[in-house]
């Protein structure tokens, strides 16, 4: 405990007067933060609710689309039942709560999207911006207010949904289902919300807010129907992924919301005009960074860009590390037969060479400059895929999916020595290195330009649009994509087409004569 | 800062390649109205945007109630009353619920919050509406209800909008009474106003906004004087029928009637030497009705500084 005789002392030596104190002061202060996000949340709910247009459709998606679903899902049980499918027709039920749950939500949509760019068009946004209220403090608020009434409609529709097929139906549903599907639907709703008031801001107009809906409503639909699917073929384990996985969006939206609110950007467009001469200079400024010829746009435009991506490539280096030992690890797990390479066995590689073994195009080609091209293009065509995947996933899933070839590597590694005897120095001598020695460096700049492009949406735009601050991190990423990774890439691919195949031959063939 | 509670030196703002408000330099102690005029788009609610912390300037300093709109704009917003362009209230909303939502968010604890409701609602005659809803209200009454909100909280700065626009002139009156009022309580206020009349009532000094630029600032007197030296008239008994009276060498006609002429004198204190005028009139036998300075008005001023076509 500490005396009051104690305090001053304690203060002197900079620490707290004591840890109740500080924790006391923590809760004022946030409770003090929270204050004009509840008052603005309540304010937007109450005027809510004196909306027909709004309470309409919410009070028709909760209290009657239940009661609708619990009819179809017993009819259509009734009718399987004739065929002895009732195994089929119970997986509707809940795939049917699924849905329950969703619809109310859907109205959060319209009413997040109208959340900024409706009290802007009506003026009532300026009043708002000139109270002193933080960025941070509005944002939260806005986004609360339009999360409340959806949710309590979403929650009360399962609960009814729930409830009657229980009742009616003898539904006895695993308690751990009901938990992941609430969950669902709560994250469900956060993801859309986060996204439409990210919209909302950057609309100028409610039309262009709704015109804007499409980069959620397409995303969301395609989820919506992976979850369907998972819950008909009663993968319900994997719907927990899915919640952490949305989790992690709605909390990356949230903080691209945060970091584009731009007070400025509300009061000051007035046009929603596509002015593609304006994004390409801004693009291409980007790209070039000022740079009057190639060799001073490597010695400048390129080395920064390089050294900006340090840390983000030294973290997709360590996601490769990892996803390498996974692979050894996963593969280890199982047991191989061992397999002795004889001279018939080499003599058939070296007659097919490795088609025989994969049939794939470029390999078929290879020692030529068409195996090279087709290799080369291969590559270039994952990465821009990835890169696309990145852009809906603030750069993560591009990551994660990067990973997959050194997870296989790792794989290869366990497998090589478990099923041939090859050694890992043997192994990366000669399946890896003659061309990985350049294709791994690139990957792993690709991977921190990804993560860093994917990122870029979540990071602060300091006054500029979100449009102009997107295209100058898409022209950043292309500078490294065209400077660094496409040339490393065509080395690459050379290297695997013509030096590779003779160095694994060379390394089996080793292997066969026991050296 | 001490007596100032706006100082603003080369205020500018630039929305991509266009500048705003290029370069603004203000000094409104407290106690002061000023009253800021301007043309459409020479930037004058982007200035009160600034100094209300909602806008961050490109360039330039402000401090506003003592706090910098760069470093502090929560704070600055907090001691700012703002009536902005558009009333922007919530029709869905009571006026009493209207103002307790604006005053909570102010941080006024609920015996102060019910006071100044209810005294501001009383000074605008909205007492009796409190508890309609203000999309029943007529746009008068909206003015008086965006102008209660700004006054809420007892700001030592405000900054108002077109606070009369929409009013009827008993209405208006009322506000402007107001504002003369809330100037004798130690507060700096700006007015933005397309009423030159209203300006000239209100506002202890003027600052004319062209351009982005304060072209011209002062006391309506002192704006007055751009005009040059003061032009008197002369209404005459008779017509002068082409024919001129013989006038001192320092006297230079602006302007001829049929049964009158306007001048100035073009050197000396001016009106002092009237009588010596007035005397050798009567001495060549023009009857004189009237002799007295013409008036001058501040639209005079404000298309002088502004020009004509840009006004």
């Amino acid at each position: 405990m500490t005396t009051p005789d104690a305090r001053p002392a304690r203060r002197a030596a900079g620490l707290a007067a004591h840890p109740r104190q500080g924790r006391a002061r923590a809760w004022a202060a946030l409770r003090a933060w929270l204050r004009p996000v509840l008052l603005i949340a309540r304010r937007e709910v109450q005027d809510q609710l004196r909306d027909w247009r709004i309470l309409t459709p919410l009070l028709g998606l909760t209290l009657f689309f239940p009661l609708l679903a619990n009819f179809t899902a017993r009819r259509m049980v009734a009718y399987m039942e004739q065929f002895d499918a009732v195994l089929i027709a119970e997986r509707l039920y809940p795939f049917l709560l699924l849905v329950v749950g969703f619809f109310p939500i859907s109205i959060s949509l319209v009413v997040a999207l109208e959340s900024f760019a409706g009290e802007r068009e009506r003026g009532t946004i300026e009043p708002l911006l000139a109270a002193p209220l933080s960025d941070a403090q509005l944002y939260v608020g806005k986004l609360l207010a339009v999360l409340v009434l959806p949710l309590a409609g979403s929650y009360l529709g399962l609960f009814s949904y729930a409830g009657t097929m229980m009742w009616r139906a003898g539904w006895r549903p695993d308690p751990l289902l009901l938990f992941v599907v609430w969950l669902l639907s709560t994250v469900q709703a956060l993801v859309m919300v986060s996204g439409a008031v990210v919209v909302s801001t950057q609309a100028t107009s409610v039309r262009g807010a709704n015109l804007l809906a499409s980069t959620i409503i397409i995303p969301v639909a395609l989820l919506l129907q992976w979850e369907s699917v998972l819950v008909f073929w009663r993968q319900f384990e994997v719907l927990w992924t899915v919640v952490a996985g949305l989790t992690v969006v709605s909390v990356l939206l949230v903080r691209m919301g945060l970091a584009h609110f731009n007070r400025e950007g509300l009061l000051g467009r007035d046009l929603d005009l596509l002015d593609l001469g304006w994004a390409w200079r801004t693009y291409w400024r980007a790209v070039t960074g000022g740079a009057r010829h190639p060799l001073e746009w490597y010695r400048g435009p390129v080395r920064d860009a390089l050294r900006a991506l340090r840390k983000p490539s030294a973290l997709a280096a360590g996601l490769a590390l990892a996803a390498f030992g996974l692979g050894a690890w996963w593969v280890a797990r199982y047991p191989w037969p061992t397999l002795t390479l004889d001279a018939e066995r080499l003599a058939a590689l070296r007659e097919h060479g490795m088609p025989s073994v994969a049939g794939w195009g470029p390999l078929n080609d290879l020692g030529s400059w068409r195996g090279w091209l087709g290799l080369w293009w291969h590559n270039l065509r994952a990465m821009l895929l990835l890169a696309f995947l990145s852009l809906f996933s603030f750069g993560v899933a591009g990551l994660l999916y990067l990973m997959v070839p050194f997870a296989i590597l790792g794989g290869g590694l366990v497998l090589a020595q478990k099923v041939l005897g090859l050694g890992p120095g043997w192994y990366l001598l000669g399946f890896v290195l003659p061309h990985g020695s350049v294709e791994i460096p690139a990957i792993l700049i690709f991977g921190g330009a990804v993560l860093r492009l994917g990122a870029s949406l979540a990071a602060p735009a300091r006054g500029q649009t979100l449009g102009a601050f997107w295209l100058r991190a898409l022209g950043e990423w292309t500078r490294v994509m065209v400077g660094v990774v496409l040339p490393l890439l065509a080395v690459a691919a050379a290297l695997e087409a013509y030096v590779s195949p003779r160095v694994a031959q060379w390394v089996l063939w080793r292997l066969m004569v026991g050296g | 800062m001490d007596g100032l509670g706006i100082l603003a030196q080369g205020l500018g703002k630039q929305f991509d390649d266009f500048w705003a408000v290029r370069e603004v330099h203000l000094r409104v102690p407290y106690g002061e109205v000023l009253a800021l005029l301007g043309p459409n788009g020479a930037g004058k609610t982007t200035t009160l945007r600034m100094l209300t912390a909602v806008l961050r300037p490109t360039r330039g300093r402000a401090w506003v109630a003592g706090h910098s709109v760069r470093h502090r704009p929560q704070q600055v917003r907090a001691a700012v009353g703002v009536l902005t362009e558009q009333h922007g209230l919530y029709k869905r909303m009571t006026a009493a619920e209207y103002l307790r939502f604006f005053g909570q968010l102010y941080g006024l604890d609920e015996p102060r919050l019910s006071r100044q409701v209810d005294k501001w609602l009383r000074f605008f005659g909205l007492w009796p509406h409190r508890h309609r809803r203000v999309g029943g209200y007529s746009k008068g009454m909206r003015q008086k209800l965006a102008l209660t909100r700004a006054l809420l909280h007892e700001p030592r700065v405000l900054l108002l909008d077109e606070p009369t626009s929409a009013m009827d002139p008993a209405s208006a009156y009322r506000v402007r009474a107001a504002i003369r009022e809330l100037r004798s309580v130690e507060r700096a206020i700006v007015v933005c106003t397309h009423n030159l009349a209203e300006a000239e009532q209100i506002a202890d000094r003027i600052a004319i906004l062209h351009r982005g630029r304060i072209a011209a600032v002062g006391t309506p007197e002192e704006l007055k004087a751009r005009l040059g030296p003061p032009e008197y008239e002369v209404v005459l008994g008779r017509p002068l029928n082409g024919a001129l009276p013989d006038l001192p060498a320092l006297v230079e006609i602006t302007h001829l009637g049929p049964d009158r002429f306007r001048f100035r004198w073009t050197r000396g204190a001016g009106g002092q030497l009237n009588p010596l005028l007035l005397r050798g009139l009567l001495d060549q036998g023009w009857p004189v009705r009237a002799l007295a300075p013409v008036p001058r008005s501040l639209e005079q001023v404000y298309l002088e500084v502004v020009g004509h076509d840009d006004a």
